[in-house]
């Protein structure tokens, strides 16, 4: 079976700061893969690198079977879409939701645009009464629905999750990680998520990548974090953090 | 009688409404607490007005709002009737404040240790000399290796853990009664974030300062207060002892608490909190 991601050996390289050293991964279809680390680590480099948005210098990307060129054409976004960070920064302000969703459709020249608009809006909980309202009378919640909804309107098999949840209030956040495990469930699609939690990570990824200075640390499977066998210092390190303040008396 | 009694602030009924194109918007909604030389945690998801309390006594709450209460004393003090000269004598020197997120709370063009010498040198009266020694000592106390080349640094030469330990040090340097910390560790990688609230833990507890700390997440803060106070919608829905936040009552602490992944707790879909309209009410 070709994989839905193959990253082989992937430098990044800003000026001359390299961002990736050598970067390989591999994600089944089907399959949900974490990207963990802290901040410059290079977890969201490699996504953005995946979506081209990021300079490649070496290495290779193959998604479905294809490898990818410097530039993505029209083919590639149908296949794999990303949902960014911070919803209020990733909306047009401008924009009503409608015209927001119209705006994929239009490019790939989609003719049922009605309809699909609809059952996106529909699908990510939102109904049809969101629709000609601009992004700021929506809450962080209902924005992040939107831009999923705007992923999801090409019917992709792979998204790209940014941080999806880390800018909403946490009982907004289990919302959305369950309409995102929804949605997968009933697309069959790929993930390839990026957080900083270990929580969330193991809570919707079944594989995962520890990251540390543009370098891949240690490959993991959920369970293996669960139950703590883990072998580097590092994801030591991380864990006993995410189990939050101990005082030392 | 200020000098005996343990309490240090006392929030009785404060109200900070919030006026609109659309009419009064009441943020903090009759809040009351008290505070001794503890750390007392106030917990809450954007909009339960948990900011606006800290802002409240720190008297830091914009010129167009309206604040009400039947007490907000600091030491016997009345926050609400002294003069703004008084107040500002406050800010900085008994009352310290740490915000969010160093790249912006700092002052950009000028550096950490200038920064911090000012705050010593406006509420005391010391040589340049001496306050150089006290800004440099005072990094040091935050475990910041170098500190005189720390101190030269501006602040976007530094990390954001670096950066919210000079800030740490900056509030401290005044030796204040008590520390408002508003979401001191949000901006930080996990790791970091332990080791800046190791050194708030160390300083606050060998100063015997009291400390309010608020925050969103409640893992957190249940693991670093001494007791908590849960806000929702503006008002005070629960107050317990960090320890026994296992036993809470209120199903917006317990909503909130559950709603959270855990690391092995196998929970698909997560439970989501179904807000009631009589928790705001």
């Amino acid at each position: 079976m070709t994989s839905a991601i193959a990253v082989d050996r992937l430098e990044v390289i800003f000026d001359r700061f390299r961002a990736l050293k050598g970067v390989s991964l591999d994600v089944q279809p089907g399959e949900s893969f974490g990207l963990v680390g802290e901040s410059g680590s290079g977890k969201s480099t490699l996504l953005r690198a995946i979506a081209g948005l990021a300079p490649v210098a070496s290495g290779s990307i193959v998604v479905n079977g294809k490898t990818l060129g410097p530039r993505r054409d029209k083919a590639f976004y149908r296949e794999v879409q990303m949902v960014f960070q911070d919803p209020y920064g990733s909306l047009h302000p401008r924009q009503t939701v409608d015209r927001l969703l119209q705006e994929p459709l239009a490019i790939h020249g989609f003719a049922d645009g009605e309809k699909r608009i609809q059952r996106a809006l529909d699908e990510v909980g939102l109904g049809n009464g969101f629709r000609f309202r601009y992004s700021h009378q929506l809450s962080g919640g209902q924005r992040q629905r939107v831009a999923i909804a705007r992923a999801l309107i090409l019917e992709p098999s792979i998204l790209l999750l940014d941080e999806p949840t880390s800018a909403l209030d946490a009982s907004v956040q289990a919302e959305v990680l369950n309409l995102l495990e929804e949605v997968r469930r009933r697309r069959k699609l790929t993930f390839l998520m990026v957080s900083h939690d270990l929580a969330i990570i193991t809570h919707m990824c079944e594989r995962l990548m520890v990251m540390q200075s543009g370098e891949a640390v240690e490959n993991l499977a959920a369970a293996d974090l669960v139950e703590r066998r883990v072998t580097k210092d590092y994801t030591r390190n991380l864990l006993r953090a995410s189990d939050g303040f101990v005082r030392t008396a | 009688m200020s000098r005996e009694t343990k309490t240090l602030l006392d929030v009785d009924d404060l109200r900070v409404t919030f006026p609109t194109r659309t009419g009064l918007i009441e943020a903090v909604r009759g809040v009351s607490f008290s505070l001794g030389r503890e750390r007392l945690g106030i917990v809450g998801e954007s909009g339960s007005g948990k900011s606006q309390t800290g802002r409240a006594i720190m008297g830091l709450t914009p010129p167009q709002a309206r604040i009400s209460a039947n007490k907000l004393a600091f030491d016997g003090i009345d926050l609400l009737s002294v003069s703004p000269r008084e107040r500002r004598a406050l800010r900085g020197k008994r009352i310290a404040m740490i915000l969010q997120d160093p790249k912006y709370s700092l002052d950009p063009v000028m550096s950490i240790g200038r920064q911090i010498v000012e705050t010593l040198r406006t509420h005391e009266k010391v040589g340049k000399a001496e306050a150089r020694d006290r800004a440099l000592a005072m990094l040091e106390a935050v475990q910041i290796r170098d500190p005189s080349r720390v101190f030269n640094l501006h602040p976007h030469e530094v990390s954001g853990g670096m950066g919210q330990r000079a800030m740490i040090a900056m509030m401290l340097i005044a030796g204040p009664e008590m520390m408002i910390a508003d979401e001191p560790t949000s901006a930080l990688d996990v790791t970091v974030q332990l080791d800046v609230l190791g050194i708030l833990d160390r300083l606050v507890s060998e100063r015997g300062m009291g400390l309010i700390f608020i925050s969103h997440d409640l893992r957190l803060v249940s693991s670093f207060c001494d007791r908590v106070i849960v806000m929702y919608a503006g008002k005070v829905v629960e107050q317990l002892k960090a320890s026994e936040l296992g036993q809470a009552q209120h199903p917006y602490t317990r909503g909130l608490l559950n709603c959270m992944p855990k690391i092995g707790a196998d929970r698909h879909p997560l439970p989501v909190l179904d807000r009631k309209p009589e928790w705001a009410a």
